[in-house]
């Protein structure tokens, strides 16, 4: 198929053949990674904005890195020292970007949103690294890439993720990717974290972990965030492990094959055991070495659309 | 003296129990038995003449943010509208909850405004919800009603002392209804979507509390109290039962409530991001159940006016709420008369009429002789299409650009003179 979109806003409004369209491209940029030269010059020349309102570490450095081996010019810029700070409005900062002629902005921002918000009115390719807590497409995909990886296949396989789901954009991407490419999936967490309504997006919620592992393929756990916010909604992270955390108790109940992931940062001993996190059955930081050629695919087939 | 004959119009005058053909004569600014042989004719054939329509409803923006509105051009849109009086809101700034300011708003509405202009005075000071505004100066100095619209009293206890305040006072009070602990940071309808695109979710409840709140204190208090842009089922069933048993409670409704639903919300468009917000099919209908039956009994737009870069951002940071007064008869006609038929004409101008004219106690809303000459003339069939960039408003944040449309107000007339004429 021929890639059209110049813009990566999210999974929901992509198809099953251009999410298996991206997982193809990135199997062709996951082998420069293991060159001496880790360089392709597929983007040489672009120059790529990394835009980062909201802070982030592995998610901006894995795209800083997957630019610098498509041999973009990479730029960053995060929130705390930009003109936001005096009051500049999104719009207006992209729109500066532009004006230096930014072929690609990689926005991470808090608002749901922003990124399609910045699509819509710049011409420059947009790829969403998280918005709010909308949708966080690459982790979705490196996601999926790695699933496919080790176990030959989507479709079928029960999908279970634990954890913050309602304010979780990585959550939304991967329901959104799974169930397009035919995976069956679980949502397990507290009930305020889990609300029931997520059954109309075509998933499974429970509220009882030990119930789902047996059946599980796949556990993706995300980290659960303990703001002040969240106090309304769970007593603390005790509870939260003694009700949901894969402790290595827990961990025995799995099938051997069933693969264990996590988007990353890991809270050791709240949402998994510190020995679960480094046993054979993790591919956690599989996940991070994919997340470099998933990237590079997204970077390359975006970048590589002007606008019409 | 200037007279004036609306000839062969069709005459609703809902508080009279008139509605038939037959020509009105304005004579010096006021509904007169009859007019002299040099008087101006206006040709109403195949058009409603109607008391002059009341919005009690509306943000004027004036003082403190004219960059926004300005009295002057709130009240052109209001003309425009088919609207003779509007009534509005205090969250100026500063706010009106002083009589100086309540001052000002008349002083600059009686040398700007083509239409009349009825402010309303805070029930907290500052709106801030912890101490009593001065009721009765506020009063004294001409409000129709007290509201902390767009903040809500949330002491159930300071709440219930404002309205036994009132209620010593004779002012109404109006309520926009949010419980700000249940709604939190509630963007939009907490629903599907709210949970499909990761959007703090707004819930029913949170409406609906408030509803309820306001039952028992009017009941409490033995005085009125209006619910204003109800948007909830559950705030319909309320109100409908608790008015079954004489409680003193009312409910409004706003266009967009039902014309729109959440499913609007999902390209991030802030022209759909309102308070209260735009919620379920099942909402829409039961407040269509609740116009027809008339539990809710007041139609208003809650026009919000907000500049293009104000509401141009992204979706959390955009500020709540769209322009109304140009577009609410258009699709009030069009949607409850025409296309779902939940009422007549009749009603439609009874609600905007009779109904506030009652609620706020005003010398208005009617066609009776010797009453000021405020009419507005519509065509029930005449179909139209929204273009946002012809609005009198300064403001152009709405998301009805391009609809079609069935009826209109096409010419509004206060105290006996012309003010907006479509076909000019």
């Amino acid at each position: 198929m021929n890639w059209t979109r110049k813009d990566l806003l999210g999974l929901r409004e992509l198809s099953a053949d251009e999410i298996n369209f991206i997982l193809e491209t990135a199997d062709a940029f996951k082998q420069v990674g293991t060159r001496e030269i880790k360089k392709v010059p597929a983007l040489r020349g672009k120059t790529l904005v990394n835009f980062f309102v909201e802070p982030s570490t592995r998610t901006r450095t894995s795209f800083e890195l997957a630019a610098f081996r498509l041999s973009a010019d990479v730029v960053n810029i995060s929130a705390a020292t930009s003109s936001l700070t005096k009051g500049e409005t999104l719009k207006d900062t992209a729109k500066n970007l532009e004006a230096l002629h930014a072929d690609i902005l990689v926005l991470r921002h808090s608002a749901a949103g922003a990124a399609q918000f910045l699509a819509q009115r710049l011409k420059a390719s947009v790829i969403n690294a998280g918005d709010g807590a909308h949708e966080h497409p690459t982790q979705a995909l490196l996601d999926l890439y790695t699933i496919r990886e080790k176990r030959g296949k989507i479709d079928n396989l029960h999908v279970v993720i634990i954890g913050d789901i309602l304010f979780s954009r990585v959550a939304r991407s991967n329901i959104f990717g799974l169930t397009k490419l035919g995976a069956r999936v679980t949502l397990v967490g507290p009930s305020t974290l889990v609300p029931r309504e997520f059954e109309k997006l075509g998933v499974t919620v429970s509220h009882k972990i030990d119930n789902v592992l047996p059946g599980a393929d796949v556990v993706n756990l995300l980290r659960i965030q303990h703001e002040r916010q969240r106090k309304e909604y769970f007593p603390g992270t005790g509870e939260y492990t003694r009700l949901f955390g894969l402790t290595k108790e827990r961990a025995k109940m799995l099938k051997p094959d069933c693969l264990i992931m996590h988007p990353g940062p890991i809270n050791r001993g709240v949402e998994i055991d510190s020995e679960v996190a480094d046993g054979n059955q993790s591919v956690i930081l599989d996940q991070v070495t994919n997340g470099l050629a998933v990237r590079m695919a997204v970077l390359y087939l975006c970048g590589g659309i002007s606008p019409a | 003296m200037s007279s004036t004959i609306i000839r062969n119009g069709r005459v609703i005058d809902p508080a009279n129990g008139r509605d038939e053909i037959v020509d009105l004569a304005i004579v010096d600014g006021r509904i007169a038995q009859s007019a002299d042989a040099n008087a101006e004719i206006i040709d109403a054939s195949g058009l409603i003449v109607a008391p002059g329509l009341i919005d009690m409803h509306v943000h004027l923006r004036e003082p403190g943010f004219s960059h926004k509105e300005t009295i002057g051009s709130g009240a052109r849109a209001a003309a425009a509208g088919g609207f003779t009086t509007i009534v509005c809101m205090p969250n100026t700034s500063p706010p009106a909850d002083n009589p100086s300011t309540i001052a000002w708003i008349k002083d600059c509405a009686a040398e700007t405004a083509v239409v009349n202009v009825l402010p309303t005075g805070a029930i907290s000071k500052n709106l801030e919800g912890s101490e009593l505004a001065p009721i009765a100066s506020l009063g004294a100095a001409g409000v129709v009603a007290v509201t902390d619209d767009g903040r809500c009293v949330q002491s159930n206890e300071l709440m219930r002392r404002a309205v036994e305040y009132a209620r010593m006072v004779g002012l109404p009070v109006l309520d926009h209804c949010q419980d700000y602990n249940l709604v939190a940071n509630g963007l939009v309808h907490e629903g599907y979507w709210s949970t499909l695109l990761g959007l703090p979710g707004w819930p029913s409840a949170g409406e609906e509390a408030i509803v309820m709140r306001n039952i028992l204190l009017a009941e409490l208090c033995d005085h009125h109290i209006h619910c204003q842009h109800i948007s909830a089922a559950g705030s319909v069933r309320l109100i409908r039962e608790a008015r079954g048993r004489g409680v003193k409670i009312s409910g409004e409704v706003c266009p967009h409530h039902i014309a729109l639903t959440d499913e609007a919300i999902q390209n991030f468009d802030t022209n759909y991001k309102m308070n209260p917000p735009l919620r379920s099919q099942q909402d829409v209908d039961a407040i269509l159940e609740g116009i027809a039956d008339g539990t809710l009994s007041i139609l208003a737009s809650d026009h919000a006016p907000h500049a293009q870069f104000e509401k141009e951002v992204e979706f959390d940071a955009a500020p709540f709420g769209i322009v109304g007064l140009e577009t609410e008869l258009g699709l009030f006609l069009d949607l409850l008369v025409h296309k779902h038929g939940k009422i007549d004409i009749v009603r439609l101008i009874e609600m905007y009429t009779v109904e506030p004219a009652k609620l706020l106690a005003l010398d208005a809303g009617t066609l009776s002789v010797g009453a000021a000459a405020d009419v507005t003339l519509i065509d029930p069939d005449l179909e139209w299409t929204v273009k946002i960039d012809k609005f009198e408003s300064a403001s152009r944040n709405s998301p009805f650009d391009g609809w079609k449309l069935k009826g209109r107000a096409v010419r509004t007339i206060v105290d006996g003179k012309t003010v907006w004429n479509l076909n000019r």
